[in-house]
């Protein structure tokens, strides 16, 4: 192992302006994060579905539960708002979209676009299921 | 291993490097990849899920497990099993290496979520599995 050499520190966030492009970075992380551990939830109710009827019957009392309802409308926004910050970054990756105006269109749109599309889905969801499940 | 450049072609490598024998894995870009690829594969498959999950609201247990179980719908949960738990890993690899600067906890902490997400990605195809075959 070779020795660390201390070097001089770049400045770090608190010595910058806050930005909405900053912000929407660590929403994008976060809500990452949300979704790794809402994967457990998904896989939980895979589990349940192809264990049987009491098992199932232990997924639907949790999500038609107040908080499980709660959690399944985050992890509904999570999914949404990752998958159109995503876009944007990769949007990034193929050279587009640098200029301020264009950066500053693109989170704006991701925010709007994954809050929208939420609502959207969770109408759809009390249409056809009645929010019953 | 040290490659010898060509004769007359001036090597990149430092000093330093050459002293340290170590050089290019020649994989460096393959996370950062996998991570571009997993993401489009979930774009595409969004909407797919998003049908899916429509057709399962407000269904029993043997209503649910019967489509599942069919084959695109199965094949369909797999691949977003399979892309999503990738994608996630690499993820959570990356804030890792971000913010855990303790050697020993780093790579602790790596090889926990290595086994979290293989744990989560093999028990979803478990259970794909299950309801195909109808046991």
């Amino acid at each position: 192992m070779t020795v660390r050499i201390e070097r001089p520190l770049s400045p770090h966030l608190q010595i910058y302006r806050w930005t909405l492009t900053m912000a929407l970075s660590i929403v994008h992380r976060a809500t990452g994060v949300a979704l790794y551990f809402g994967t457990l939830l998904l896989v939980w109710w895979l589990m349940a579905v192809s264990s049987g009827p009491g098992a199932y019957a232990a997924v639907q009392s949790f999500t038609s539960s107040w908080a499980g309802r709660l959690i399944a409308f985050g992890y509904t926004w999570a999914l949404m708002h990752h998958m159109l910050s995503g876009v944007r970054h990769l949007v990034w990756d193929l050279g587009y979209g640098f200029k301020p105006t264009e950066r500053e269109w693109l989170t704006r749109a991701a925010l709007i676009g994954g809050i929208l599309l939420t609502v959207l889905l969770w109408i759809a969801v009390y249409a056809i299921g009645g929010g019953g499940r | 291993m040290t490659a010898q450049p060509p004769s007359g072609a001036k090597s990149m490598r430092t000093p330093l490097g050459r002293v340290r024998n170590l050089g290019s894995a020649h994989s460096g870009t393959t996370d950062f990849w996998r991570q571009r690829l997993t993401s489009v594969a979930m774009i595409l498959l969004i909407i797919p899920m998003v049908v899916v999950m429509m057709i399962l609201l407000g269904r029993n247990q043997a209503g649910a497990a019967q489509i599942l179980g069919s084959p695109p719908i199965a094949i369909i949960m797999l691949l977003f099993v399979v892309a999503s738990i990738w994608h996630m890993k690499i993820g959570m690899q990356v804030i890792i290496e971000d913010y855990v600067h303790d050697e020993k906890l780093k790579l602790a902490s790596i090889m926990a979520n290595n086994f979290f997400s293989a744990t989560l990605a093999l028990t979803a195809a478990y259970a794909i599995f299950k309801l195909s075959s109808g046991v």
